[in-house]
This record gives C-alpha cells, sequence and structure tokens, in this order.
C-alpha cells in the first residue's frame, strides 16, 4: 500500500489517469442507479435484476455490433428492446407487486434477475463479450495518461442521455405524470393519471436506461450473462448514498463512486476494490443513522 | 435422467425402462448365444458428471461436455470397451452444477448415493473439483478429471483423482524461462527482469501465480506487481495504469476467459508496452479471433495444440481429433474439450485392462495408466498427476496460434520484444 502511495507521489500524472477512469465508469454506473432511483422513488420497488437489465443491453449491442451495427446505433436497439421487455415484466410480475412490501419486490426482481441470467447464457451463450470500437485512445503527458476515445463518447452520452431523462422528468406530460405519482398516487389517481401506467412506464423507461448504459459499458468493459451482480450493488449503494429522488445527487454520488473505487484499487490493490464499495456503503449508514439520531436529539 | 435408469445386478450397468423390458423379455424367450449378445449390447457403463452448464463457468462446462460427450460417441460407435467377453457402451449421466461449489458437492453426492454411478468425470474448474474431493474419497468412487489443475487437489493424499491435464503451476513458467533465454534481447540479464503479476483470486489463478513466484525465484528475478483479481471484476484500468508506472519487462495475467480479454482489450487501449506478455485462457476467450490486433504476440498458456506431434488409438492424432471436433460442434477445439475427451480415453483403457467393473480394480488399472492419446502421452504419479505431458507456449500471430515453446514441439521464433503497437 504504501509503495502504491509512493507511486502516486513520484508520478502524480497516474492521478489525473485514475480521475479520468473513474469518472468514465462512474458514468455508466450512473445510468443504471439513475434507473433504479426512479423506480424506488416512483414505484417503491428495489430492482434487484438491475445489473441483468444493463448486461443484456450490453449483450444485444455487442450481437449487434457482430452483424455489422455501427457500435453507436446498438445503442437506441438496445434501449429499445429493453424497454418493450421492461412492459412485458411490468404486466406479468411487477404490476403485481406495485404497493405491497417492499420485500415482495426484492425477492421476485431476484427471481427476474435468476430467469433472465438463465436466458442471456442460453441465447448468446457463456462467453465473456465485447464490442471492439477500434477507435483507439488519446494519450497525453507522454504517454502516460490515455483517454479511451469510446469512453469519453460513453461518457459524453452518459451524460446526454441523463439530461435528456431530467428534461422528460420535469417537462413532458408523462414525465410529470411520473412525478405526480410518485408524490401521492391517490391524488394523481382522483385527476385523471393512469396509475397502473406510470408505473409500467417508469419499469419500462428505466429498463431501456439499463439496456442504454449496458450497450455503452460493452464498448470499454467486458461484459458476461453473470456479471450483472456488480452493477446492481453499485447502483443500490449510490442510490443509497444519493438518497431517493435526487436525480442529481446520483450523478454525483455515481461520479463520485466511479473516481474513489479507482484510487482505492491502485492504493490498496484490485481484490480491495468491491470491499472498498461495500465498506463505503457501511460508512455511509452509519454516518446517516448517525445524523439522524443527532436531529432527533434536536427535535426532541 | 437417473429416474429412466435401472440398475443391473452387478450393480453397475443401467439401462432404460424399455430398453431393458425388451432385453429382458427377449433374454427370456430365446435362450442362447443369441440373446447374451442382444443383453450385451444393451449393456452401459454410467459415467456420472456434474458439469458447469449454467453459471460465470458455462463456456467451459460447454467444451467440457462437448469433449466428454465426442469422446463417448467414439467410443461407442467402435463398439464399446470389453469386459469378459461383453461389450459395454458409455453413457454420461450429467447434472449442472451451476458453477457454483456447494451444488457440486450436492449433485456428485446426488449421482453416488441416489444414481449409483460408480465412476466420475470432473467437473470444470479447480475450485469445483475441491469442494467434490471429500465426496469422491468417501465413496471410493475413481474420479478422471480433465479441467482442475490446482496443485492443492494433489497434497491432501487422496487416491482417487486422477487428472490428464499438467497442474497450473506449470501453465507460465514456459513464459518465464522464455523470458529468461532471451533476456539479452530485453538488454538485460535474467535477474534483472521485473515481473508483474495480474492474477485473479481464486485456486487455479493463486497457483498460476505460485509457479510464476518460484520459477521466477529460481532466475533470481524480481516481480514489481502482485495484484489479485475479485472474480467480479470487469475493468483492469487501473492495475494496468500500476503497470504503465513501473514498466515491468514480463507481465502475467491469469483470471480465466474474462482476464484475457480484458487484459488484452484494455493493454491496447491503455497502450501499456510491455515486452513479454503472458496470458491463460487465450483460445477458450477465442483472443486471436476476437480482439486479433490487440492480441498480436502475446503468448499463450496451452494444455494442448492441435499441431502436436502427439498420437493415440482414440481419434488418431491432435489435428484428426481438432477436425472431428470442428465438424461435430462448429467450433474450434479448446484445450479444455480435447483434455476432457482424454478423460473418458482414461476410463475406457482402464475398463479394458481391469476386466471389471470393481471400482477398486479400475482405480487401480487407472493409477497404472500409461496411455498414448491424440492429447498427448498420459502416466500418473501417486498422487494422481499426469507426469507425462509437458504444457505448452503459442504466441499469437496474425490471428493464429503458434506453438513457440517448448522447443522440441516449437514451429516458430518467439518474437521478443512485443513490438510497440
Amino acid at each position: 500500500m504504501v509503495s502504491n502511495l509512493l507511486i502516486l507521489h513520484e508520478a502524480p500524472v497516474l492521478g489525473l489517469q485514475l480521475a479520468i477512469d473513474g469518472l468514465l465508469i462512474g458514468a455508466v454506473f450512473a445510468l443504471a442507479a439513475y434507473g433504479m432511483a426512479l423506480v424506488w422513488g416512483v414505484a417503491n420497488i428495489i430492482n434487484v435484476a438491475q445489473g441483468e437489465f444493463v448486461m443484456l443491453g450490453g449483450l444485444v449491442a455487442v450481437y449487434a455490433a457482430e452483424q455489422g451495427a455501427p457500435v453507436l446505433l446498438a445503442v437506441p436497439l438496445a434501449a429499445l428492446c429493453l424497454y418493450v421487455l421492461g412492459w412485458i415484466l411490468y404486466y406479468t410480475i411487477i404490476v403485481h407487486l406495485v404497493g405491497r412490501d417492499m420485500f415482495n419486490s426484492v425477492l421476485a426482481t431476484f427471481g427476474i434477475a435468476i430467469v433472465l441470467q438463465q436466458l442471456m447464457a442460453h441465447v448468446f451463450g457463456g462467453a465473456d463479450r465485447i464490442a471492439a470500437n477500434g477507435l483507439g485512445s488519446w494519450f497525453l503527458f507522454d504517454g502516460l495518461v490515455a483517454i479511451g476515445k469510446m469512453k469519453v463518447l460513453v461518457f459524453a452520452a452518459c451524460i446526454v442521455l441523463g439530461v435528456t431523462l431530467s428534461v422528460f422528468l420535469l417537462r413532458s406530460r408523462q414525465g410529470q405524470a411520473i412525478r405526480a405519482v410518485a408524490q401521492k398516487p391517490e391524488a394523481a389517481s382522483v385527476l385523471g393519471i393512469d396509475t397502473k401506467r406510470v408505473y409500467g412506464l417508469t419499469y419500462a423507461v428505466n429498463a431501456a436506461i439499463c439496456g442504454a448504459a449496458g450497450a455503452l459499458a460493452a464498448t470499454a468493459y467486458t461484459i458476461h450473462p453473470y456479471g450483472g451482480l456488480s452493477y446492481t450493488i453499485r447502483s443500490f449503494m449510490i442510490v443509497v448514498v444519493a438518497g431517493l429522488g435526487n436525480l442529481g445527487g446520483v450523478i454525483w454520488a455515481a461520479l463520485s463512486l466511479g473516481v474513489a473505487e479507482s484510487f482505492a484499487g491502485f492504493i490498496f490493490g484490485a481484490q480491495y476494490q468491491i470491499a472498498f464499495v461495500f465498506t463505503l456503503l457501511v460508512a455511509v449508514l452509519v454516518f446517516r443513522n448517525w445524523r439522524l439520531k443527532r436531529q432527533r436529539r434536536y427535535l426532541a | 435422467m437417473s429416474g429412466k435408469e435401472i440398475r443391473t445386478a452387478a450393480g453397475v450397468s443401467n439401462v432404460s425402462p424399455l430398453r431393458g423390458l425388451l432385453a429382458g423379455i427377449f433374454c427370456v424367450v430365446l435362450i442362447g448365444s443369441a440373446e447374451v449378445a442382444l443383453c450385451a449390447d444393451n449393456t452401459f457403463i454410467i459415467l456420472g458428471a456434474a458439469v458447469s452448464l449454467t453459471g460465470k463457468y458455462a463456456l467451459n462446462g460447454a467444451n467440457t461436455k462437448n469433449g466428454y460427450d465426442l469422446a463417448v460417441r467414439q467410443i461407442n460407435d467402435r463398439g464399446g470397451v470389453k469386459i469378459g467377453g461383453t461389450s459395454y457402451k458409455f453413457e454420461i449421466s450429467y447434472y449442472d452444477d451451476e458453477s457454483t461449489p456447494a451444488r457440486g458437492t450436492e449433485l456428485v453426492e446426488r449421482l453416488i448415493q441416489q444414481d449409483g454411478v460408480k465412476f466420475i468425470l470432473g467437473p470444470y474448474s479447480s475450485g469445483l473439483t475441491k469442494a467434490i474431493l471429500p465426496i469422491i474419497e468417501r465413496h471410493k468412487v475413481p474420479m478422471v478429471e480433465a479441467n482442475g489443475a490446482a496443485r492443492e487437489l494433489f497434497t491432501k493424499g487422496y487416491r482417487y483423482i486422477f487428472a490428464v491435464l499438467s497442474t497450473s503451476d506449470q501453465y507460465l513458467i514456459p513464459a518465464i524461462d522464455l523470458a529468461a533465454e532471451q533476456a539479452d534481447k530485453l538488454g538485460k540479464t535474467p535477474s534483472e527482469i521485473r515481473i508483474a503479476m495480474v492474477m485473479e483470486n481464486d485456486p487455479f489463478a493463486q497457483d498460476v501465480r505460485a509457479g510464476v513466484l518460484a520459477d521466477a525465484r529460481r532466475h533470481s528475478m524480481n516481480c514489481v506487481i502482485d495484484d489479485q483479481l475479485p472474480p467480479e471484476l470487469n475493468d483492469m484500468s487501473v492495475t494496468l495504469t500500476k503497470v504503465k508506472a513501473l514498466k515491468p519487462d514480463v507481465l502475467v495475467v491469469s483470471g480465466h476467459e474474462k482476464g484475457a480479454l480484458t487484459a488484452v482489450n484494455q493493454i491496447e487501449a491503455l497502450r501499456v508496452d510491455v515486452p513479454v506478455i503472458a496470458l491463460t485462457h487465450c483460445d477458450s476467450a477465442q483472443l486471436a479471433k476476437r480482439l486479433p490486433k490487440a492480441s498480436q504476440h502475446v503468448l499463450c498458456a496451452h494444455q494442448w495444440h492441435r499441431s502436436l506431434k502427439h498420437k493415440g488409438d482414440l481419434f488418431g492424432s491432435a489435428e484428426a481429433f481438432a477436425q472431428v471436433f470442428e465438424k461435430t460442434y462448429g467450433y474450434e477445439a479448446p484445450y479444455q474439450a480435447a483434455q476432457s475427451a482424454a478423460a473418458v480415453y482414461v476410463f475406457a483403457d482402464a475398463f479394458t485392462r481391469a476386466q471389471s467393473l470393481d471400482p477398486e480394480k479400475v482405480r487401480d488399472a487407472i493409477s497404472a495408466t500409461d496411455l498414448p492419446t491424440f492429447y498427448g502421452p498420459i502416466k500418473f504419479d501417486e498422487t494422481g498427476k499426469n507426469i507425462a505431458k509437458p504444457m505448452i507456449l503459442t504466441q499469437i500471430i496474425d490471428g493464429e496460434y503458434v506453438v513457440v515453446s517448448p522447443k522440441k514441439w516449437a514451429t516458430a521464433k518467439p518474437v521478443i520484444p512485443r513490438p510497440k503497437h
């Protein structure tokens, strides 16, 4: 650990590389977490199949790329496929979970995750995949810092998608309906909003976001039918840190997590990278609990 | 599958209920040599296998199964194995262990206890093999395995495990030896060579790491990076940033297919210029085909390669096996499939020599195996390791795996240092 810190001290420019890599992967986490926060906030459902949606989006993109489609064109295709899947899953399973105990949603979406894993392995095969983009990298500081062009595109696409979603939620009729249902479903229903449809739309939009995130991730990172868990864990972690309904906070938390993970992996060793995510989660929960206790003491 | 099988009086061979009923009627009605022959035709030796058909090892689980199935088909097409004048055909009773050790142990127990299987073929990966070994030992059931290479499988004094493949510590030793041999091309002496190790945190890769460390020590080389990757990791850029900073001469990576694919992709993206890069699992990751440019001049550890001159009774040459496999399954045979086929062949040979279906006698016959095969020579030491077959090292050159070490099998000279990309 000390030797790794010394390397960073002697070549601080490597810190820049770590920060850039962290920001770029953080953008992918942000999209997946954004979708999770949306479904959690609106329908009170924790979607444990989040990572599987990401992997499925990635596999669709890889398949499309293998058939000759340009990598970036595969992104809307993956989003569309997942949007349709989102609606199917909503009408077959999720609709029965709305308004019930949150534990039911965890169990049911865990089941969806397992079924999706097996289906993906069956349809696309069990191999690790990557959509080779051939775009190359930009090199700075005498080649010491490399910025993958595709990763920058992924980052830009994630930001554009995030902003589009925010605008959709703020400005469009359907976005307003989603926000209304999130605030008070009974009142929204009285005002003529079809709440069931809104829940379905939210779930399908979440699936589409994950599909896009997966398609973007597949161009720079390895994907696998059983590789979704790490995205689910990180999404959960980010939403817990950012808090529900705080979509700006989700992006901030995701990018910070990406950078923190990158530095932790370098300093403590790659074997502690995931352990670091969990430690951070525990630390945040303990801190939140401590802050809430303090607030309660003031109120009393 | 077990429900379809009925046990014979010998307790070792099974036939399906319908076929058994028909055979029984014929045997009763027509007493004589003709009926005996018919009964024999319907006699099977059931081999049990819990392999990973789903889960993270699904790809190599499928390779393992394909290897087993192809060998069984080949042996059965040739009339099966003859024991005491009776021809027995092979059949494999499969279960899916879902790539998890807990499920693997449960299924092997089920194969032995409930299904009455007396002979086991190994699962995929050292971790799963390690998990089922105590059960194999407890029931004294011989197991020939083809995909568990960690040395720790052979140090516990187990008597019923036999492995046709070389142990994992040997995987990347040829790469370190090659670097020492070609040190002058790197402008250094062997002891000045610096190594970076990036290994997954599983029994197999950690054994690969132990082998590299021991060999590096033998050459007095210095190890500057020793990172362990968690199995979930799909991004190696942090470790590769460290590699860029420390500029080692040799980079060795072992993390199954994901490790190979991620490493090569990100080495190219980050432009990590290391003169010698050596990996495991290149061919099952289809590295040369999927990332032909990025994988150019990468060294790969192989248990087997189709260009080797190994020959045996079953399949003939290595090339002949590769052709049959490709024709049957539509993709190039990875070594995982070849060694799986060889494991079935070991059982066939042992049954023939033992002339018995008694597990103890078959176990003794397996331990006395001395068999030339398409996969290479197979001869076990007292711990059950195959000590006759060496590992080989290939280099990816223009999308092909070219054998570069050991010299006896090499078809080209290695390109060292790896040209800058």
